[in-house]
């Protein structure tokens, strides 16, 4: 049974639709990314699970029970804010303690649960810091352990890893999933960032303009990408225009000199996406030549121009020789790698 | 770096800054030095004033009631002028940040208005309104039945307090909203989230911020009221003297300048000494917030 339940919600500013038809399921204790580029009514959603917006349309479940009823003060769901928003008059420790005390927790239990929550995000001995002498890093593990020590139904996450640098980010995030695993909160994180949304999630909602794009495992919106958005918003992708020859039988698809079977269920003018390491170089197949190519260390990236016009590949550095610049190749790729969608306009 | 350089760049600040402290050694340090030492002179009503060094006015300063009595004054009437414009000065800055675009323009212009306007016209609009029996407010209060003589608010220390409030309103509201300015934007929703209501919100999160806002704006709103001059002139006039007030008198109906000059020096040291004091006060108690 879903745990959290949005139900065909949609928040509307004057004429303009911000969240639109927005309906998903989100089991107890399930890691959720909303994963989508800014303004696409990500955090907006968000805002309305913790009540600091109404929904405009549709209903909003904790455990069967009507969410929107109750006042945000209520709602009991812990929030990590992008600017953290931490208490600056406050120590760490009062930070910490302040929802326990809302909740008139007993002193004891209030200053045992702090301690622990602190420890929890590796923050023993930052208790009588004020949150304007810790860095970002250590800011961000006040708010989660501020969010957390009250122990929420729903720990929301807006944005929360946006304003640290890239190793710390890093950190976080193995940190993050570490910590979310061990007390199997259930989570709703919002990000722009794809990679975090990758590695932290059981499922990831990809969101375009208001509206769901794609719902589904990290794996699942990378391999096989619902829309064009999807597959051009999670990682680089090839997106190559081809047509299907009817003239031989059995038909095939072809995409300059590349062709293949074509697959059951498409017809006319298509469009064939294949990931970039998916993409092999091949005595056959597609024509381009290198026009540059990068070392990346564990990888080679080769931009071409191909009769599709321009590709990008991505070769492992297996330690075979590979292509020089200005070389004439073939492209080639399996035809399982590869999704098939119908052009529009053509 | 050349010796010759690094003296030319260890020069540059001063000479940079030589004109504008040229004018404030000008206009500033050498008349308030030269007040310092008017105060130590002495003055007699047919022998003017005598440039000796005596302590005749400071002695009288300070063993007559009489001046202890306008000092005391003078404070009383600062202290309740800064409570009231804290009182209601920061709330007011409150609402105001709260109001969307239009509307909070509007209302800073409505706030920021009277700074435009001339604080004598301001005080004799308040003169107007509740001046004796001829006052407008009181008129109506009488013609009403409301009550049978006029509110006492000409020659009064609660008319000063009002007038004088009116006139430093903009001082407090314009120091709490800085500091306003300066709140997390999801600073409300944050404590809102961990279950405070608006009462514990603005209890326990906004005021905390915003002390040092509202402290401040006691500094600037306690100093300009202690030394302010047309406002107790025309409401308190002769009967009812301030500092500053008894200061222009000796200057220039009793035309004894030693006696005033000590007058306005008191006022000066008592006034820096205050500012200075609770300044670091505030400072030390604040530094988290201020960081």
């Amino acid at each position: 049974m879903a745990y959290l339940e949005l139900d065909r919600v949609a928040k509307q500013f004057g004429a303009q639709t911000v969240v639109d038809d927005f309906s998903l399921s989100v089991g107890k204790g399930e890691f959720i990314s909303f994963l989508g580029p800014s303004g696409c009514g990500k955090t907006t959603t968000l805002q309305m699970i913790a009540g600091f917006l109404d929904p405009s349309r549709g209903a909003i479940r904790l455990e069967g029970k009507d969410l929107t009823a109750i006042h945000p003060a209520k709602r009991g769901l812990g929030i990590v804010f992008q600017s953290y928003a931490l208490f600056p008059h406050m120590t760490a420790a009062e930070n910490v303690a302040f929802g326990l005390e809302m909740r008139s927790v007993p002193r004891n239990e209030r200053a045992e649960r702090v301690r622990a929550a602190l420890t929890m995000v590796g923050l023993a001995g930052f208790e009588d810091r004020h949150p304007r002498r810790m860095s970002g890093g250590q800011q961000q593990r006040v708010a989660l352990a501020r969010a957390l020590v009250i122990k929420p139904s729903v720990l929301l996450l807006d944005e929360p890893l946006s304003n640290l640098d890239a190793k710390l980010r890093e950190e976080m995030q193995i940190e993050l999933r570490q910590i979310q695993r061990t007390i199997g909160t259930t989570t709703i994180l919002v990000t722009h960032d794809q990679n975090e949304a990758m590695s932290l999630s059981d499922r990831i909602v990809v969101m375009s303009q208001g509206k769901i794009e794609q719902i589904g495992t990290p794996q699942e919106t990378y391999e096989k990408p619902a829309s064009a958005f999807v597959s051009q918003f999670l990682g680089k992708t090839n997106d190559f225009a081809g047509t299907i020859d009817r003239t031989v039988a059995p038909t095939q698809l072809v995409a300059g000199s590349w062709r293949a079977p074509a697959p059951a269920g498409v017809s006319g003018p298509v469009i064939v996406s294949i990931r970039p390491e998916r993409i092999g170089f091949g005595d056959a197949g597609l024509g381009a030549k290198i026009v540059t190519r990068i070392f990346q260390g564990n990888h080679w990236l080769f931009q071409c121009d191909s009769e599709c016009g321009p590709a990008i590949v991505i070769r492992q550095n297996d330690g075979q020789p590979q292509p020089a610049e200005g070389e004439a190749v073939h492209l080639t790729w399996r035809p399982e790698d590869m999704s098939v969608r119908a052009r529009a306009g053509a | 770096m050349s010796m010759a350089a690094e003296e030319r760049s260890a020069r540059a600040p001063w000479a940079l800054t030589a004109p504008a402290l040229m004018l404030f050694v000008g206009v500033l340090l050498i008349p308030l030095a030269m007040t310092v030492m008017l105060s130590f002179h002495d003055w007699g009503q047919y022998k003017g004033i005598e440039p000796v060094f005596i302590l005749k006015n400071w002695h009288e300063i300070a063993t007559d009631p009489y001046y202890a009595e306008m000092f005391w004054r003078t404070f009383r009437i600062a202290i309740l002028t800064t409570l009231l414009t804290a009182l209601l000065g920061a709330p007011e800055a409150y609402i105001l940040n709260r109001m969307s675009g239009r509307w909070k323009s509007f209302f800073l212009l409505v706030i920021l208005g009277p700074l435009l306007i001339s604080v004598v016209a301001r005080t004799l609009g308040w003169a107007l309104l509740f001046g004796g029996n001829n006052g407008l407010v009181n008129k109506l209060l009488m013609s009403l039945g409301v009550m049978r003589s006029p509110i006492p608010f000409m020659f009064t220390e609660t008319g000063m307090v009002v007038a004088l409030a009116h006139v430093m309103m903009p001082f407090m509201v314009l120091s709490v909203w800085a500091a306003l300015q300066r709140l997390d934007p999801q600073i409300e929703n944050a404590a809102m989230s961990l279950g405070a209501g608006p009462v514990t919100i603005i209890r326990r999160i906004i005021m905390p911020q915003i002390m040092p806002g509202v402290l401040s704006g006691a500094i600037i709103v306690f100093s300009l009221s202690a030394s302010a001059f047309a406002t107790p002139a025309i409401i308190g006039g002769r009967r009812l003297k301030v500092a500053a007030t008894l200061a222009y008198d000796e200057f220039l109906n009793t035309l004894n300048w030693p006696l005033g000059a000590a007058v306005a020096t008191l006022l000066l040291i008592a006034l820096v000494l205050i500012v200075v004091g609770s300044n670091a006060l505030i400072e030390r108690r604040y530094a988290e917030v201020f960081r």
